[in-house]
């Protein structure tokens, strides 16, 4: 860069520095006002709430680990955090391959391609809310067309153990079409040649072809969408919420809902930062072991 | 062999295409139902065409829910947040591209931290903040926590650096200020990117749930992704009235999309970190 050097300034080129300084700041002020002030300042004081036993105004006192102690014994909390867990396994891989499946299929088509897309992807640009209304009509046990059409009686959101693997369902039908997106852009940017010189090679079989070109040439895109799936997962709340409350018998509850109910509902602003800090520091921990881990893999 | 291939062809191309009804199918039954007479939706075998078709749901739904407050809130946020995100997040990125101040690798990587923060943890202390300011159960605390947006600043710093050095040295000589230089040069310039960055914005304003569902009490004040979980206690179990709410909640955002499916698309990659 041109200012490593560190030149003798003239008092001229100072005040015309001094001048960028004033005009970069000037620029700068409203976003990071913003963002220091609704990203992380948040972030801070989220933690040192964890450490007092202050209500939802944020009107409490210190009490040391008191809430971590609690919060390890909460049942309820461990709970959830299965919960959780148990979604990001039934949704994150199936979704990533779904993604890719539907992405390999629609890039080879030459007609309707438009379409095809749309189809897959219209369900990502709906509000939460829109598609829990549609799915529990279509889930409803009685006159539900999914129970009709499979001819199956199944209480799928309000059953202990088909209530999980509905919201799953339901998430993926939701996002695969984002997904998708990425992975065709991703198969997009594949050079053309590459598969002309494996073909030359004779790498006839797709598989063959898939293994040793797609595949690993996809990985940066494979490993973006499955790094932003367990980023948002982990936060799951919304779907969860408004399919199940958390039923039946608090069967589905996940911890981002457990926080809400603790602080909203409960009005204990202290307890459910801790649970908020808890999660926090999963999302980080996960965050840095699989970019580490991703990226050994094929970078 | 040649027969073979064409016939594998086919049998994939049919997959796709069973594939692409299906995940329709939800869609096309919510608009279904939405159009059919109450009786008719609990009638088995279900009727796969509404007959009568009847748009007493969406009236219904219009004349007695506050859905056409909630759809003015929801645009009304949606837009003030679309345009403060992209006003402040140009100019920022436009200092961090081509200001060269100390600090700006700093500031750039503090930012770019920033986009790894998950925000729902952040709930909580930001509802304090807003109760604090008195802003709870407001526009003013719907919209600010949204404005925040790294990744906004970092796609806009990537277009800002590959512009071409002379074009803003040119301006200089001319006498432009850096300001001059963002407006009159780098925005119009980059409007591609600032429609790409809105659409997204957009929908995900639009759409987002958790916080205001949150931060809004009153009916009257929600946005319409909340207002319609609303609905459902309203009217007892009604399935065309629900799903008129939906698919009238739904329209803004598909009309949107329908029309624009391919700058969409390619917005979603972009900001994504791809291209």
């Amino acid at each position: 860069m041109d200012n490593s050097k560190k030149p003798v300034l003239s008092p001229m080129a100072k005040k015309t520095r001094n001048k960028k300084w004033i005009i970069a700041v000037s620029m700068l002020l409203p976003f990071m006002l913003v963002y220091l002030l609704f990203l992380i300042y948040p972030t801070f004081r989220v933690v040192l709430l964890s450490f007092t036993d202050s209500d939802i105004a944020g009107i409490g006192k210190f009490i040391g680990l008191d809430n971590y102690n609690t919060l390890i014994h909460d049942e309820l909390f461990w709970s959830s955090l299965w919960h959780t867990l148990y979604f990001m396994l039934l949704c994150v891989v199936p979704n990533t391959a779904m993604g890719l499946i539907l992405a390999l299929l629609l890039v080879r088509l030459k007609k309707g391609r438009e379409i095809a897309q749309a189809c897959f992807f219209l369900p990502y640009i709906l509000p939460v809310s829109v598609v829990t209304v549609i799915w529990i009509w279509l889930f409803d046990s009685n006159y539900g067309v999914v129970n009709f059409l499979l001819h199956t009686k199944i209480q799928w959101l309000q059953d202990a153990s088909w209530a999980m693997p509905s919201v799953s369902f339901v998430t993926i039908w939701w996002t695969v079409g984002f997904n998708m997106l990425l992975f065709i852009a991703g198969l997009e940017s594949i050079p053309k040649e590459y598969y002309e010189a494996a073909a030359l090679d004779g790498a006839d079989s797709g598989l063959k072809v898939f293994n040793s070109i797609t595949w690993p040439l996809l990985w940066p895109v494979t490993s973006l969408v499955l790094v932003l799936q367990i980023l948002a997962q982990w936060q799951i709340f919304n779907q969860v919420y408004l399919l199940t409350g958390g039923g039946p018998a608090n069967k589905t509850i996940v911890v981002l809902q457990y926080m809400y109910v603790e602080s909203f509902q409960n009005g204990k602003g202290g307890y459910g930062a801790t649970i908020s800090t808890a999660l926090f520091i999963l999302i980080l921990a996960t965050s840095v072991f699989e970019t580490k881990l991703l990226k050994k893999r094929y970078l | 062999m040649k027969t073979k291939h064409t016939a594998s062809r086919i049998a994939i191309d049919i997959i796709t295409v069973i594939l692409a009804v299906i995940w329709i199918f939800p869609l096309y039954w919510a608009v279904n139902t939405s159009l059919s007479l109450d009786t008719n939706t609990i009638k088995v075998p279900p009727m796969f065409f509404p007959k009568p078709l009847l748009f007493d749901a969406f009236d219904y739904v219009i004349k007695n829910t506050s859905i056409i407050q909630w759809y003015l809130n929801s645009v009304l946020t949606a837009l003030v947040i679309v345009v403060v995100v992209l006003f402040i997040s140009m100019m920022c990125a436009y200092a961090l591209s081509q200001i060269n101040f100390p600090g700006h690798k700093g500031t750039f990587f503090a930012i770019l931290a920033g986009f790894m923060i998950p925000t729902a943890t952040n709930a909580i202390p930001l509802f304090m903040l807003m109760n604090d300011l008195n802003l709870v159960n407001t526009y003013t605390g719907l919209i600010l926590p949204q404005l925040v947006s790294p990744i906004a600043v970092i796609v806009y710093k990537q277009f800002f650096d590959q512009m071409p050095a002379e074009l803003s040295d040119a301006a200089k000589i001319d006498g432009a200020g850096e300001y001059r230089i963002l407006f009159s040069i780098f925005m119009p310039l980059n409007w591609g990117i600032t429609w790409s960055l809105a659409i997204v914005q957009f929908i995900w304003a639009w759409n987002n749930f958790f916080w205001p569902f949150i931060i809004i009490n009153d009916t009257p004040k929600m946005t319409i992704p909340v207002g319609i979980t609303q609905v459902q206690s309203w009217y007892g179990i009604a399935y065309p009235k629900q799903l008129a709410s939906a698919v009238l909640a739904a329209l803004p955002t598909m009309v949107l999309y329908l029309i624009f499916q391919k700058k969409v698309n390619q917005s979603v990659a972009l900001t994504s970190g791809l291209k």
